[in-house]
């Protein structure tokens, strides 16, 4: 845990692109096409998440941490020690950039789990719950340490700054990878929190997200009640959890769980055909406590997809461009020109309709 | 001995403007008024203070005034207190109340104030824009299955247990048929009806003009268990067990044999003019395991079709009880705090007994939470709901909707005399009388309880769009949307909410 | 007067403009246009800018006389609080279009977001016309006060409505025109459906005849299909509302 702070509400810029058939591809096209959105953040903050960037670790949990001192980190060490097999641990590559100051130690894992540590009272938990505890701890429990990222073959750089800043900082344009979500940041006012940047993280999951979630409150109470520990006060952890929490946890489908998080309006069921009608009354009756509400639209990914989802009212823009077998969303049509001009199709997102961009099918990543 | 008791309100005839028409004396339920030597005469010690009388002369010559009668000032010994030693040491019985407890203790509702938006997030205007206040009360599962059907759609896999539509987050309070007029019951159904609401028969049984309106009825099943039985019990659209009454916790009713006239009979299943009586407990139940028990006795008897819901009153516990509750099978909770009303109860208890609803809502939804079991029931809260501001703070502490009693009584021309008990309402609310019965239209007084619920829905509307949501479920619990203002630490924390300024 | 904005800042590029108008300038050609916002905004000239490419967020906000032709999509925000002058997009664009537009016109060749038209009104001689190309998104024309918004549908997709829900929505002054019927329940509960009439052909012609001209469409061929007109149908659709 790095202190704790008010929550703090914040206006943005997201872009995000994924190749379907897992072509990688450095930093260079997501940093451009975020820096674009400039003015749309205020530089307290900017990041990005890459899927596949670590394919000689690809079956090793990578945690990526900030520390505020070099005690903190002896101490999540130990901690990680305990739970975890740790194959490889280093500081992250960063350079030099006159923008970014004050930066904390910043390091990465690569970890694996001894099956005997996954019996808890004589019972097997599933490994990602047993990851999920971790983080919950360390983010909650621990001084001065944040887990940034959690996931497989994945991993979030983020920070206070302007997003392309942030990316040279963090040297992506080393990186290859085949998802690449961006964040520009507009908080209003200065928490000076690395942790407080997007993407946030969980398991393999990343969400960068523009606008507020008004429903907050109910959210984090709901989320809590399933053992996640929202003491971040970034609204956007709320998006990252129930999507864990419903889709991974419950097994509900993916366009499912985006309906229960942006569902239809009663008028829309009430006119649904009996069975379609059910399905939806019920989701609503049941994950009411989930539902995002307030302006937002966010891109959430993990291993295999990348989804958008506006609130829905349509209260924040996205727009969604195809070319070939990339797909690119972000705040604005410009900042896909940017870095790929000549679209073979492209399109603005619906109120409540996720886009929900797959690998293809066979492909491996 | 009573006879020396000063009268509490002094009923004025200003004898310039009264023509004689002696429609007072017909509109006073309390005999307070006569006609002696070509004018009208009060017997001020019989005045309720209900205001028949002031609103329906038609020369406006009436004025009730509290007696100005000086008792030396004593802040302990109030005048309240003397005249009830009075009234004690002249009849030797328990002093007897109706209505809710209006001592002055602190209301935690006028103590939390609500959020709005600004700037960082946009308030969302409902008049325009689409605003949802439906709700639905019913135990729902942690989680869902679905199969995916070959054209890409799902099927819903998961068993659901019975769950009740309300329009609006709210339901009329339990109020029974005996304790309130045929009228009164006919009125607060339509109006149910209208809005899309539930009305709650009290333990009273339920009359058979008001079947018609069974999938808008809560029946309720009290320890009396007058007018119960299976067809009862499956006319409702959900079954509500009494256990307790925030008016009155721990304590019985009794409504006596001179209220029992054919209707009521007919509708309790009870001989005209036997006392009704309710006991305490219910004698089935000594432990939650029975209330268990008598959940699933109900749930059998109506094909575990209709929601249960377990009704108690706010009380120190209440935490731990409701979590019982929830354990025992109970799909919904009905928490009644210590405003909430009543026919008739000992003044002693209604004054003593009890804990705020905020208080007791915002300790049981956080229990529940703690537990992992608060999708198990739903929660309704009431006592003391006098606005769509208490409404919105209780929605937002936790309650899936809030009860109204005493608020629909007065939409129906209540004055909150507090006398029901007698059985002399004035505006043939809380009354069997068939003189005072007939002034209360039930078509007129369900429109007044349509507009007001239609006035606190858009209300309601409103306030979610002050809070940038435009869905009643993401206020419920959400109490980083409520401050408190002038509380302390621990009330703070009890209410799970923050002061205002942070 | 041609100017490669690729890679400059709206301050920068904005502010070439402004001199270039203030040296006389009547037509201005602006190339690899992405992303700058408020392009044409402050200025008071009748001046021609071509726009290639996509313009940012806010192009034409509080304009008051020139003439923009975009050469690409528009994004969110066009023709915020605009008051004269035109604007020409050969494509679709975003949500919140003519955003309280008093006056000019705005003619989109494509579709169209959410919220276009919001509270647009019409002050004596001056009266804001938006024409839509496509199809549209919700709340077209929402709390709309004056003027007219033109929805043509063409080249829609097999299934895709003309407009989206909450049609019309706290509408009371103005006119919107629709080519083809949209289902009663899309309607903002203060607006209804009627039919045209001949003052409204004659205001309608020459707006399509307009699009046609910029768009390179044919004129019989969209004027041969129905059209509907909505109107609100009350000045104060609110009564009842407040208890006194």
């Amino acid at each position: 845990m790095i202190g704790t702070f008010p929550r703090i509400p914040s206006g943005c810029a997201i872009s995000g692109m994924m190749s379907r058939r897992a072509r990688h591809m450095t930093g260079e096209a997501v940093i451009k096409s975020i820096a674009l959105m400039h003015d749309r953040s205020n530089g307290l903050g900017g990041g990005f998440a890459a899927y596949g960037i670590y394919p000689d670790f690809k079956d090793h949990y990578a945690f990526h941490i900030l520390y505020n001192s070099k005690q903190n980190r002896i101490d999540t060490e130990n901690y990680l020690k305990d739970k975890f097999v740790i194959d490889r641990c280093e500081p992250i590559p960063t350079r030099n950039v006159e923008a970014v100051t004050d930066p904390p130690i910043i390091w990465r894992y690569f970890l694996k789990i001894e099956e005997k540590n996954l019996y808890h009272n004589n019972q097997l938990i599933d490994e990602r719950d047993y990851v999920v505890n971790v983080v919950m701890h360390i983010n909650n429990k621990i001084d001065g340490a944040f887990v940034m990222s959690s996931g497989k073959n994945m991993g979030a750089f983020k920070g206070v700054g302007y997003p392309e800043d942030i990316g040279r900082f963090f040297c992506l344009d080393e990186y290859e990878a085949y998802i690449w979500t961006a964040h520009g940041r507009f908080p209003t006012n200065t928490p000076g929190w690395w942790g407080g940047a997007h993407p946030f993280c969980l398991l393999d999951w990343s969400v960068v997200h523009n606008g507020e979630i008004s429903s907050y409150g109910i959210n984090k109470r709901y989320l809590e009640m399933f053992g996640y520990k929202c003491e971040l006060q970034t609204d956007t952890e709320v998006v990252a959890y129930l999507v864990d929490l419903l889709h991974r946890k419950q097994g509900i489908p993916l366009d499912l769980t985006c309906k229960a998080l942006a569902s239809p309006f009663w008028k829309d069921i009430d006119k649904m055909k009996p069975e379609q009608r059910e399905v939806f009354t019920v989701l609503r009756q049941v994950y009411g406590s989930a539902l995002l509400n307030g302006p937002f639209s966010f891109i959430i990914a993990n291993s295999g997809a990348m989804i958008g989802l506006n609130d829905r009212i349509k209260l924040r823009p996205m727009t969604v461009g195809v070319k070939d077998d990339m797909v690119y969303m972000a705040s604005e049509e410009s900042a896909i020109r940017e870095i790929c001009p000549d679209l073979d199709e492209v399109w603005a997102a619906k109120a409540g309709e996720p886009i929900i961009v797959e690998l293809e099918e066979g492909v491996k990543v | 001995m009573s006879m020396y008791l000063p009268a509490e309100f002094i009923v004025q005839v200003d004898y310039s403007r009264c023509r004689s028409c002696r429609r007072c004396v017909a509109e006073c339920g309390f005999g307070t008024l006569s006609y002696q030597n070509d004018r009208v005469i009060a017997d001020h010690k019989k005045c309720a203070a209900c205001q028949r009388c002031v609103s329906t002369c038609p020369e406006g010559a009436i004025t009730v005034i509290h007696n100005p009668l000086a008792y030396k000032k004593n802040y302990h010994w109030t005048p309240e207190h003397i005249k009830n030693l009075h009234k004690q040491a002249a009849t030797g019985g328990k002093l007897l109340t109706g209505g809710g407890n209006d001592k002055v203790y602190k209301s935690y509702f006028d103590h939390m104030v609500l959020d709005a938006c600004q700037v960082t997030n946009p308030s969302i205007d409902p008049l325009r824009e689409p605003m949802e206040l439906r709700t639905y009360l019913g135990s729902k599962p942690d989680s869902l299955s679905f199969t995916c059907l070959e054209n890409g759609e799902y099927k819903l896999e998961t068993e659901m247990s019975p769950q009740v539509r309300l329009e609006v987050p709210i339901v009329f309070a339990a109020m029974s048929f005996g304790a309130i007029s045929l009228n009164a019951h006919k009125a607060l159904a339509m109006a149910a009806k209208e809005c899309g609401i539930l009305y709650n028969t009290g333990e009273g049984g339920l009359h058979k003009e008001l079947y018609a309106y069974g999938d808008r009825t809560i029946v309720q099943v009290a320890s009396g268990r007058f007018g119960v039985n299976h067809e009862y019990l499956n006319q409702g659209a959900v079954v509500e067990i009494k256990c307790g009454q925030g008016a009155k916790p721990g304590i019985g009713g009794h409504l006596p044999g001179e209220k029992v006239n054919q209707e009521v009979s007919q509708t309790r299943m009870i001989p005209v003019g036997s006392d009704a009586i309710s006991p305490a407990p219910h004698h089935d139940i000594y432990s939650i395991e029975d209330l268990s028990q008598l959940i699933y006795a109900i749930k059998e008897a109506t094909n575990y079709e209709k929601p249960v819901c377990v009704k108690i009153a706010a009380v120190h516990n209440v935490a731990a009880i409701a979590s019982g509750i929830a354990r025992a099978g109970a799909d919904i909770i009905f928490l009644d705090g210590f405003r909430g009303g009543t026919g008739a109860a000992p003044t002693i208890i209604r004054d003593n007994l009890g804990i705020p609803i905020e208080l007791a809502l915002a300790a049981v939804d956080e229990r529940l939470r703690r537990e992992g079991i608060r999708n198990k029931v739903s929660i309704i809260a009431a006592g003391g709901i006098r606005s769509s501001g208490d409404m919105a703070k209780a929605i937002a502490l936790g309650a899936d909707a809030v009860a109204i009693g005493t608020a629909a009584l007065i939409a129906m021309g209540c004055r909150l005399c507090q006398k029901c008990y007698t059985g002399n309402c004035s505006w043939g609310i809380a009354t069997q009388r068939p003189e005072l019965t007939r002034r209360l239209n039930p078509e007129k007084a369900a429109e007044c309880l349509t507009n007001m619920i239609r006035g606190w829905s858009l209300e309601l509307k409103e306030i979610l769009g002050s809070l940038g949501v435009n869905a009643v479920e993401s206020l419920r619990g959400s109490r980083e949307r409520l401050r408190g203002v002038g509380l302390s630490d621990t009330e703070l924390d009890i209410l799970g909410i923050k002061p205002a300024g942070r | 007067m041609r100017i490669d904005a690729k890679g400059m800042h709206y301050r920068e590029l904005n502010k070439i403009i402004r001199q270039a108008v203030k040296d006389g300038t009547k037509e201005l050609v602006l190339d690899n246009i992405n992303g700058q916002r408020y392009i044409g905004t402050g200025i008071n000239e009748k001046v021609r800018i071509i726009v290639n490419g996509v313009p940012g967020n806010d192009l034409a906000a509080f304009m008051n006389g020139p003439e923009i032709v975009v050469n690409g999509n528009g994004q969110d925000g066009i023709g915020n609080t605009m008051n004269d002058g035109s604007v020409v997009i050969h494509g679709g664009a975003g949500d919140v279009i003519g955003y309280a537009m008093r006056g000019g016109r705005i003619f989109i060749k494509g579709n169209v977001g959410y919220r276009v038209g919001i509270h647009m009104k019409e002050y004596k001689d001056q009266v804001p016309c938006i024409v839509v190309g496509g199809s549209t998104g919700d709340f077209l024309g929402e709390y709309m006060a004056g003027g007219i918004l033109v929805v043509l549908g063409l080249n829609r997709r097999q299934g895709e409505p003309l407009t989206g829900d909450y049609l019309g929505t706290g509408m009371h002054g103005g006119v919107i025109y629709l080519r083809g019927e949209v289902e009663k329940y899309k309607l903002g509960k203060e607006v209804n459906i009627f039919e045209l009439d001949d003052d409204d052909k004659k205001k309608l012609k020459p707006l399509i005849e307009e699009y046609c001209a910029y768009f390179d469409c044919d004129l019989e061929e969209i004027l041969n299909a129905p059209f509907y007109k909505l109107l609100p149908v009350s000045s104060r659709p609110y009564g009842r509302l407040y208890a006194y």
